[in-house]
This record gives structure tokens, sequence and C-alpha cells, in this order.
């Protein structure tokens, strides 16, 4: 474990040496079926309730059902966790938990040297062997020989400690995620009452069930005291983290949580519209069961009509949100141009997968950036915004709200596959925490214009069933003002000035860019956006604690942009933008700023790793 | 309470917008456009209450011309748009105003799906068997071997019969109507403003530029009687200027037979709207010149509950379970902890 920085080692009770560890990565991994994304949950949940700070990411198969002990089977969960701020799920694997053959041989290329490796030994046989395509059992061999290698008889030991429960082989054996669990929880010093609660809670109907998870918990637990392969645990310490309670969520989870919040602080209901698609779905789940808020969600027959009723339950009145991923914001395009046209509250989440078309479904990319700015017919242009983090989703989802309801227009949210599946503690506000958002629907006839604008530029929100208000909105060019169809040529060109300038306005109440680092200059700048934010923070912070001078912009605000944001570009002798694609916001910023900016582009499926941002920094600053 | 005195008497001039109607002279839009009016005025809804949504196509110019809310949208997507605001505002009356082109084809999909929701959205399909608005190509409901600037030698393709497809996603109310009788197509249009669910009602529409007099055969005083097929619940299947020709079933299939000649009323099919199997009214969707009258009328019209109904009987009852959203209680739901 590289990030040991104190080596304060104590001999425990049991004489057993305990190392104090900053940081630490594990990572469980076994058969679809061996229910590690459960235990890793658990071990997160645990891990935050004693004071780490935890990002975590699960790693689902690719086929929904491969056969059982296959390659292609193998579901796995990685938690980073820290006595530091940590901001991602970490690079590579201090401690990895393989519960059969596959596990290992799918995981182990990212476990660490010198690195912890708990084997489920009992499931190395020569048909799981086999399936794995080990042709030599590598817990016979020396391949494994770099790393600290604990052979453990998971299954065997689970059967044992759950006997006297009754339950049959199949249910026993089920229990086995529960004793790695144990042990692992052994190893990292974490407290077991939190998932003894939840065994409790969750299996309170079937009491034999939850006897067999607890017993098959305490096993784990008792074995690693016990046995005498361990002879170190490790300890992670609390996390400066700000007082408050948290929860761990999903990004999936924190952006719905962000809608229902803001349709219930803007006194409306929520209009949900969506079609099925990875990794989006989740948002749509989760929706659906607020119905006691007001919620309305709708699972339309396909992408277009997703995006069209929403566009048509806004012009009735509500807070119309869909979300997607990369095919289907192609598919709803020309009906996000029907929004901008229309001058419409709406929210567009596009949860970013690897592209183009079909591309890594349940992979990661941050490659619809030009399709969020540029991807429409005419002068189209719509706010867009990105989240950094899984728990910053929910802010986001606020922040697009309150904008498009304020600038009366489609405003486009993004997040990825990384973010949305990925999960980390959230500080649960307090409402007064929460910004209210205003929203007005005019109801006065005398002075009523559909296209006269306010301060900001916007359009009145005026709602059918409100006397008197009677108008009409579509595709057609409006004439300014009055609203009704205008062919007339300087019309055009001043409605599209006033659509883009809406947008502009926005620009006047985005806080100004902050600079990590060096506000004044300096040698290097790293710019970033959406979920890259993690791996640039981390390397930057360990960078500038090496004393290299680099300083980091996150933009949150990809349209507009920060209304200092060239000046602060213009400081710095290197500008790299870091991006999961070939160079989208690259582009942009040479087009808005004229600054010869230069691009890290990753484009491999999953976040940055921090020492690829490392790896640039060095390259540009000459090495540490 | 509201009563009668609070509210002006609306007439069709009241669902006027202040725009000028820019469909061609002759255009079989205009009737239709009137009709609709009608039925509102007769119905005395609110313009307020009125949402008319519209895609692409010289009929989708429609919601421009009345003084209610309005939305022009997208080529096909006029369900889909419409959907979203029954479901923002379940008490509006929502029309969907939509061509052959528009709905059967781009928007087939839409189409389809709004009618197996059973969304209380009333549905006007102005056929006129053309692509008018791009200036004369051949249209899903186009005759085959139709000659278009698109089909020189001839359309090869088959024509879907619009009732037949809404049948086939299971319509709780079709109904058939042609723009020169006025008086039978506002009698339709009120009937499907007041079922509740999906309504369907295709209007056969001439276009006097690209497709003048596609149905002379049921506007010409010749012709016209012997061609077309009134439906009347409960009543025979018989037409025919001298109304001597009947409809009568032979194993699966419809067959024109001529009264007389052994053949007796009772032996002719009897008009069911409330059928529970649509199997009768998918019969009279196929039935085509010129082989078979042309049926008008109302096809089906039975009862389901709509999807906003039970919509908000989901919203109602979780709330009633669950009492109203409480956002606290929402945040700090699943495992939480406290940092101190
Ligand atoms: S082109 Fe045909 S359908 Fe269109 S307005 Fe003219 S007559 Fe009517």
């Amino acid at each position: 474990m590289s990030t040991t920085t104190s080596s304060k080692k104590a001999m425990a009770t049991t004489g057993k040496r305990t190392e104090t560890l900053e940081q630490a990565v594990i990572r469980f991994a076994g058969d679809s079926g061996d229910g590690m994304q459960l235990v890793g949950t658990q071990f997160t949940t645990a891990s935050a309730v004693i004071g780490n700070d935890v990002s975590t990411f699960p790693d689902y198969p690719a086929e929904i059902r491969a056969p059982a002990g296959t390659l292609g089977g193998v579901s796995g969960f990685q938690i980073n966790f820290g006595s530091r701020a940590v901001y991602t799920p970490g690079d590579t694997v201090d401690a990895l938990v393989a519960m059969n053959p596959a596990a290992l041989k799918v995981c182990l290329k990212d476990l660490a040297p010198g690195g912890v490796l708990v084997v489920n030994s009992d499931e190395f046989t020569q048909m799981n062997l086999a399936k794995a395509r080990y042709e030599t059992n590598p817990l016979e061999t020396d391949e494994l020989d770099k790393y600290r290698v604990y052979k453990v008889p998971i299954t065997s030991q689970t059967l044992l400690a759950v006997k006297e429960t009754g339950l049959n082989q199949k249910a026993a054996e089920r229990c086995k995620n529960f004793y790695a669990l144990g042990v692992v929880y052994w190893l990292f010093d974490r407290p077991l009452d939190v998932t003894i609660r939840w065994i409790d809670s969750k299996f309170a109907k079937v009491p034999a069930v939850a006897e067999a998870n607890r017993r098959a918990l305490q096993a784990g637990y008792n074995y690693g005291e016990t046995a005498e392969i361990f002879s170190v645990r490790y300890r992670v310490g609390k996390a400066p983290l700000k007082p408050g309670r948290y929860r761990n969520v999903t990004g999936n989870q924190a952006a719905a949580l962000g809608f229902v919040a803001a349709a219930k602080l803007a006194g409306k209901p929520l209009f949900y519209g969506s079609y099925p698609i990875t990794p989006a779905s989740e948002i749509l789940h989760e929706l659906t069961i607020y119905k006691n808020f007001d919620v309305r969600t709708f699972q339309a027959e396909d992408e277009i009509a997703a995006y069209a009723a929403v566009l048509g339950a806004a012009y009735a009145g509500c807070i119309g949100v869909t979300g997607t991923s990369g095919p289907g914001l192609a598919l709803k395009q020309e009906g996000i141009g029907l929004g901008i046209m229309t001058e419409l509250p709406t929210v567009i989440v596009d949860v970013q997968r690897g592209g183009p078309s079909t591309g890594l479904p349940t992979k990661t990319e941050q490659s619809d950036l030009w399709q969020a700015m540029l991807g429409r017919n005419g002068d189209c242009p719509a706010p867009v915004l990105a989240a950094s983090s899984p728990a910053d989703c929910f802010w986001a989802a606020m922040e697009a709200v309150r904008i498009a309801v304020k600038y009366m227009t489609p405003v486009f949210l993004l997040s990825d596959g990384y973010l949305s599946q990925g999960s980390e503690p959230w500080r649960i506000p307090n409402l007064d925490e929460l910004a209210p958002i205003k929203v007005e629907h005019p109801t006065d006839p005398a002075d009523f214009a559909p296209y006269r604008r306010d301060a900001n530029g916007s359009r009145p929100w005026a709602i059918p069933g409100t006397p008197g208000l009677q108008h009409r909105v579509g595709g057609l060019e409006k004439l300014d003002v009055a609203g009704t169809v205008s062919y007339d040529p300087a019309n055009h060109q001043r409605m599209t000035e006033l659509r883009a300038g809406k947008v502009e306005n926005i620009a006047a109440e985005i806080p100004p860019q902050e600079v990590y680092g060096d506000e004044a200059g300096g040698a290097l700048l790293l710019v970033s956006w959406g979920g890259s934010f993690g791996a640039v923070r981390s390397a930057v912070e360990r960078a500038r604690e090496d004393g290299q001078d680099v300083s980091h912009v996150h933009l949150r605000w990809l349209n507009p942009t920060p209304r200092n944001l060239g000046e602060i570009l213009s400081r710095f002798r290197t500008v790299v933008v870091c991006e999961m694609n070939m160079g989208q916001l690259q582009m942009l910023l040479r087009a808005r700023y004229l600054v010869d900016a230069y691009g890290l582009h990753k484009v491999r499926g999953r976040p940055f790793m921090v020492s690829d941002i490392r790896a640039k920094i060095d390259e540009v600053l000459g090495g540490r | 309470m509201t009563t009668m005195a609070d509210h002006p008497v609306l007439t069709i001039k009241d669902y006027k917008s202040d725009q000028d109607v820019r469909w061609c002279p002759g255009c079989g839009d205009f009737s239709i456009l009137t009709a609709i009016q009608k039925c509102l005025a007769a119905r005395q809804v609110p313009k307020e209450k009125v949402v008319c949504v519209s895609g692409i196509g010289c009929s989708s110019r429609f919601p421009y011309y009345m003084d209610t809310y309005g939305i022009h949208s997208i080529h096909g997507r006029a369900p889909a748009v419409a959907t979203g605001v029954k479901l923002a505002k379940p008490e509006l009356e929502v029309w969907v105003i939509t061509g052959d082109g528009d709905a059967l084809s781009i928007g087939g999909n839409h189409f389809l799906h709004a009618i197996r929701r059973n969304i209380g959205l009333k549905i006007v399909l102005f056929n006129n068997r053309i692509y008018a608005l791009t200036k004369g190509q051949v249209s899903p409901t186009s005759e085959q071997g139709k000659r278009t600037k698109s089909t020189p030698y001839g359309s090869i393709e088959n024509p879907v019969h619009s009732i037949a497809v809404a049948l086939g996603a299971e319509i709780t109310f079709a109904a058939r109507a042609i723009y020169n009788d006025p008086k039978m197509l506002q009698e339709i249009l009120e009937r499907a403003a007041n079922h509740k669910g999906t309504a369907f009602v295709e209007v056969y529409q001439d276009c006097a530029v690209y497709n003048h007099e596609a149905f002379s055969y049921l506007t010409d005083r010749q012709t016209r009687d012997d061609n077309i097929l009134y439906l009347e619940h409960g009543k025979p299947m018989i037409f025919g200027k001298n109304r001597d020709k009947g409809i009568r079933l032979v194993g699966m299939d419809t067959q024109v037979v001529t009264l007389g000649q052994g053949v007796s009323e009772k032996d002719l099919l009897v008009h069911d709207e409330h059928c529970e199997s649509p199997t009768l009214a998918f019969q009279l969707a196929r039935m085509a010149y010129p082989r078979f009258p042309t049926p008008l009328g109302v096809f089906r019209d039975i009862e389901k509950p709509s999807y906003e109904a039970m919509l908000f009987d989901q919203i109602k009852a979780t709330t009633a379970k669950l009492g109203p959203g409480d956002l606290n209680k929402l945040f700090a739901s699943g495992d939480t902890w406290v940092v101190e």
C-alpha cells in the first residue's frame, strides 16, 4: 500500500501488528451471483460510518447472463477509502478479494505489487480453473509471488459456520460473501455493527437467513483474528469531512434526488420522460418511486417521444426533465431544437458513455460535449453544465432546473457512466441551504405577449388553463414580442440574437472561476470538466505537495463559461485540457479564447487514473 | 360555484384566432377547422381549457388558427407532445391534429403508443392521401399505382388503413368522416371529444392542389350513395342509392350482397360499436373502394380506464400511504451516519 505515510506500528493484543494507512483501495471480485456488489456496498457504509472519505465504483459483468465461473461473469466492486480527501475510486488496488479463479484472472492486473490478495481457495478446482482458462493452478505456481497471498477456504468455512441454522447447502453457500466481508473487516479494522443491523432489517422475514449471514460475517472476522496466516492488519483514520449527516449516493440517485428537490422548491410537479438506456435508466427507476412528491414518470416508446412529452409537460407547467445517453441524445436533438425555439424550460441529463454509435454502453466517456453544444440544426445554443462527482449530481440537477425556469430554455446536464454508477458520501443538506427556485406564471391578459422578454431575456411562462392567455408556440420562427409566425428576415436575425443573448446572460450569475493552486498563474494549468474532476484534482494536489508548479481549473459551466476564464487561461505558460474524449473542450477553448491549449485525451472506457495525469504533468514540467 | 351567467356564451367566432387561414382555396381543411370550432362551441368548452397539438404538414398549421392554447410541434411527434400536456394537466381537452404522412409515416410509433395507452387525446387525422406541404409525393395512404412526383411510374407500396392500425393497438374510439359532410363530421367530433381515453377520427380531406378529387367517388352525387356505408349502431349494414345493397359475412370475409334474390335484411351484419372484440371493426376498417363501400361513422366505442386516470390513481394511492413528500425524510432515507 503505497500510500502509507505513517509507519506507526503497534502490537495488538493478539500479537498482530497494526499499520496505519492514509488511504487504501480494496476490490471485491467474484462471480455475478456471489453478491459482490452487496458486500462492496456494506464495506463502503461501514467505512463511511467510521469517518473515512470514500469513493466507489462497481464493475458489472459485460454480459447479462454469462455462465457462472467464466471470465465474462466476473462482477467487482472497488472502494477507495482514506483519512484524507478521496476523489476517485483509485488507480490500482491495494487489497483484492477473489472469490474464484475467474475473478483472480480478471482483476490481478489491477493489484499493486506487494498488495494483499485474499482468495477463496475452495473454488480453485480443476473445473473452475478451466472455466477461467488457467492451465495451471496459480495458487501452486510462482505467479502470485509478488503479492501477499492469503488462501482462505471461504466456502467450506462458511458452511461450517452456518451449519446450525439448518439452511440447505445452496442457501448456506450463499452466505460466503459475508464470510469474505468478515475477513476484510478484520483486516481493515472495521466495526461489524452497521452490517449486522443491515442484515437484521433486510432479512427480518427470514430469521434463519439473517442468522446465517450474521454467523458467516462473525466467523470471517474471527478467522482473521485467530488464524495464523494474518500477521498484520490495517487502520485508516477519520477524514476531515464537513460535520453533518451523510449518506452514500450514486450519481444517478443524486440526480434523481436533485430533480425531486428542485421541483418541490419550485412548487411544481416533476415530469420525467425517458426511454430505458444504459447508464441512465436508474434515474427513471429512482424517480418512479417518488409518486407522493407528485412526480410523474413516463417511460416513452422511444427517445424522441420521451423528450417530446417532456416539452409538452413543460408547456403545461411541469418541471420537465429527460434522461438519456449518447445515442439517445442524438435522437432527441430535433425536439431539443423545438425546445429552444419555443423557449420552454426543460432539462436533458446526458449520462455519457463510450461512443460513437452503440459504442461501449457500460463504459464511461466524456464525448458528448460537442453534441450538447453543437448537435442541432440552425444556430441553436443551449446552456450546458456538468457534474463533477456522484454527490455533485444532486447540486448540478438543482442548478440545471433553476437556470431552465429562470431563462426559459432547455439545459443540458452532462453526467457520465462513471459518475452515474460510482458513489461517495453525500452530506445531506438542510432545506435552508437550498437556494429557492422562483417560478412565475402570468395571469393578467391586459399586458400579455408570449414573446415579450424580461430583464434576463426570458419570455413569460404562461400555461394552459389560464383564461385570456391563449397563445400558440411552435417550431416556425416567431415574431418578436407578439409570437405569431413570422418569415421576416430582420425579425429572424433579431430572434436568433435574442436566443443566443439569453444563454450568454447566464454568465452573469455563474460564480467567477476558481483556480486550485496559483491564482496569479504559473508554468502549467490543467483544465478539466465533469467526471474527470477527481483524478485531476488528486494528481494536482499530490504534484503540488511534491513542489510542482501546476494548478487546476475545473469547469462546471461549459456554456456559457465563467467571465474570468479567458483571463485565467492567459496567465499560464502551458494549458492542458484533460478529458475523456479526443479534444472536445480543448477545441471549444481554443476557438473561444484563442489559447494554445494542449490536450490529454483518453477513451479507454474508464475514468482517468491519477497516474495518467501525473505522467502528463511530469512530461510538461520535465519530471520530478 | 360558477353559473352560466358568469360565462358569456361562446360562439364559433370565439375559437378563431386573429391569424389569416393560409390554406389554398378549396382545401378540405377549412371545413374540418370549422367543424372543430363548432364542436367546441356546441359543448361550451372554455378556450383556455383547450390545447391543440400538431406535427408538420398542411393540416398541422391548424393550432395557429385557433384561439386556444396550441403547439405546432415537429414532424410526427404531436401525440408524444400532447401526452406530456395531458399528463401535466389532465383537465385540459387536448386535440392532436395530424395528417397521413405525419401520423402514419414519420409518426407511426407515437400514433401506435398513444393509442395503446388509451391516453385521453382526441386525434384527428386529415387524410388527403398525399404529401401536400412538400408539393406532391406519395403518402402511406396513397393507393397502389398512384403517380406522384416521387412515383412517376406508379406507387408500388401498399396503402395503410389507419383505422385498422388503430384497432391493432386496441383503440377505444375510432371513427371516420369526410370533409364535405360537416354535419356528420361535427357529430363524430363531439362524440370523440366526450370519449374518455384515446379517440381517433380519420377525416378524408381533399387536397385541392396535389390530389384533387381523390375522394370524388365519395363526394360525387352520382356515385356517393353506392360507395358509402353509413355505420349505425344496432342497424343492419345497408347502403346504395336504392338501399338495396348490404354487407354480410361469409366465412371470415365480408361480402357485398344485393337484397332480394334470396338475401334479406336478417342475413346482413348488424353494426355493434360497443363490441368487446375488435374483429368486426377490423373487417370494416379494411373495406376499401372499389370492391367495397367505404364505411363512415363510428367503428368502435368501448370503455377502458384511461392512462391519466390510472397514473393519478397511483399518485393518490401512494400519497395516501406515505403522506405528502417530505424532502428531509427523502434525503435521510437509507443508511445515514453523522460526522461530528
Ligand atoms: S396543398 Fe392541398 S392540403 Fe395543402 S393547403 Fe393546399 S389544398 Fe390544402
